[in-house]
């Protein structure tokens, strides 16, 4: 079962002749553990997409089913409820906490679940030292470089029993390094079992995606196909279907 | 580049003279390829010999000869079109001319082949990056070899966004059909092949 499923998906912003189709008629699904991009054009419905997945809006038409619920006509304190156990968000620009340190960011949503502060803790810090951050659990936002705020957030995002990572840009406002070390972790999260829908900002970061589909004037045009294994690329002249 | 399915790009729009195919050749390709007149027949010989093309007289003065493509040329030409070039030694130039030439080719849609491009170069991207994957067996000359690839690549990607987004903005500010010859650009860019 899919852990994200968009079925028939269309979002209408206005009225009459101000009426304007964000996204229209997406069928788009994630796996468990797989990462799926989104590729297209400013303006293409990239944004609208991924908040309508996160349950953030509600679609005009069609099903978003979050770990084989429908949301959609959900209550707004059972969406809530859903958001903070399930879907973890990140952002180009970060939006941690600044009066908190990063392991009390990363435990914020757990204990907003009603977890208690202690487990919530033990849990953050776990979150962090995935991601190679346990020495940085007591530093605040400002102390921290634009890398490791975002591997915070990437920890907020996955930490607990979070299933769903959803990331607008995640690397956008980081240098190339540091962008791809993002992405790398958000693979990582997806080998352990989380399914994420990222919008990266250039084709280099949406390469780390099992599969890319692309978007223009809010409908799914094209996607890849499954990527080859690196075993059958040892000849990558001979799999270019170019003629001579 | 390919001067023979530049030729039946043009002879699409309709059967053409040869001083006719190598003046509008040049035309279409903003005057950055001059062509001479010797390899626009040599080459539409080779055409009506592999039955792509065919022309009324074969025995007449070259220059008097009108050649039209044949069904199998249309056939041709769509394939070439939606072939992807060769990118494992820099081929910006095929890829360009074929934007250029599908953007002026009657009945093929400029965009659809521009996505079979993007789409075509995603793909390539996400096997070299599955060979950096593993970081175990990190190399940082293979990681650095690879990064070359994938930013030469990507800036491929670029350009394809970018000329997505001019076409867009010329057919919306001027709608043609397409395939009216643009101003003639005194451009050469040293690309003589």
């Amino acid at each position: 079962m899919s852990m994200l499923e968009l079925r028939n998906v269309s979002k209408v912003y206005g009225q009459g002749a101000t009426e304007v189709d964000a996204i229209s008629n997406i069928d788009l699904s994630v796996d468990r553990g797989s990462l799926v991009a989104i590729m297209g054009p400013s303006g293409s419905g990239k944004s609208t997409l991924l908040t309508i997945a996160g349950s953030l809006e509600t679609p005009t038409t069609g099903d978003v089913m979050i770990d084989g619920t429908n949301v959609v006509g959900m209550s707004r304190n059972d969406k809530a409820r859903l958001r903070r156990r399930t879907v973890g968000y990140v952002f180009q620009d970060f939006n941690l906490l600044a009066g908190l340190t990063a392991v009390e960011n990363v435990s914020l949503p757990l204990e907003l679940d009603g977890v208690s502060m202690k487990v919530a803790r033990a849990q953050g810090m776990s979150a962090l030292d995935e991601l190679g951050l346990a020495d940085r659990a007591d530093r605040f936002p400002d102390e921290l470089s634009g890398g490791e705020r975002q591997r915070v957030a990437i920890a907020r995002a996955v930490v607990g029993e979070r299933s769903l990572l959803l990331a607008d840009e995640p690397s956008g406002a980081l240098d190339s390094v540091n962008g791809e070390a993002v992405m790398r972790m958000i693979l990582s999260a997806c080998h352990g079992g989380v399914a994420a829908l990222v919008v990266p900002h250039d084709a280099k970061l949406a390469s780390w995606a099992d599969r890319v589909v692309f978007l223009r004037d809010g409908r799914a045009v094209d996607e890849t196909l499954p990527p080859q294994r690196p075993e059958e690329l040892l000849d990558l002249g001979a799999a270019n279907p170019s003629e001579s | 580049m390919s001067i023979r399915h530049s030729l039946l790009a043009l002879l699409s729009q309709g059967p053409k003279y040869g001083f006719q195919l190598r003046q509008e050749f040049e035309a279409s390709t903003g005057d950055v390829w001059p062509l001479n007149v010797g390899q626009v027949y040599t080459t539409l010989d080779r055409l009506e010999r592999d039955g792509l093309a065919e022309s009324d007289g074969v025995d007449a003065d070259e220059r008097q000869r009108n050649f039209r493509i044949t069904s199998e040329g249309q056939e041709e030409l769509s394939r070439w079109l939606r072939t992807p070039p060769d990118l494992t030694q820099p081929p910006r130039d095929e890829l360009v001319i074929k934007i250029l030439v599908a953007s002026r080719v009657p009945d093929v849609d400029v965009y659809d082949v521009i996505q079979v491009h993007r789409r075509y170069l995603v793909q390539l991207m996400q096997q070299w990056t599955h060979l950096k994957e593993d970081e175990a067996h990190f190399d940082l000359a293979f990681a650095l070899a690879v990064d070359a690839e994938l930013y030469r690549l990507d800036a491929v990607v670029r350009w394809l966004d970018a000329a997505d987004g001019r076409l867009r903005r010329a057919a919306f500010e001027s709608p043609t059909d397409g395939t009216t010859p643009q101003p003639r650009l005194h451009r050469r860019m040293g690309a003589h092949r």
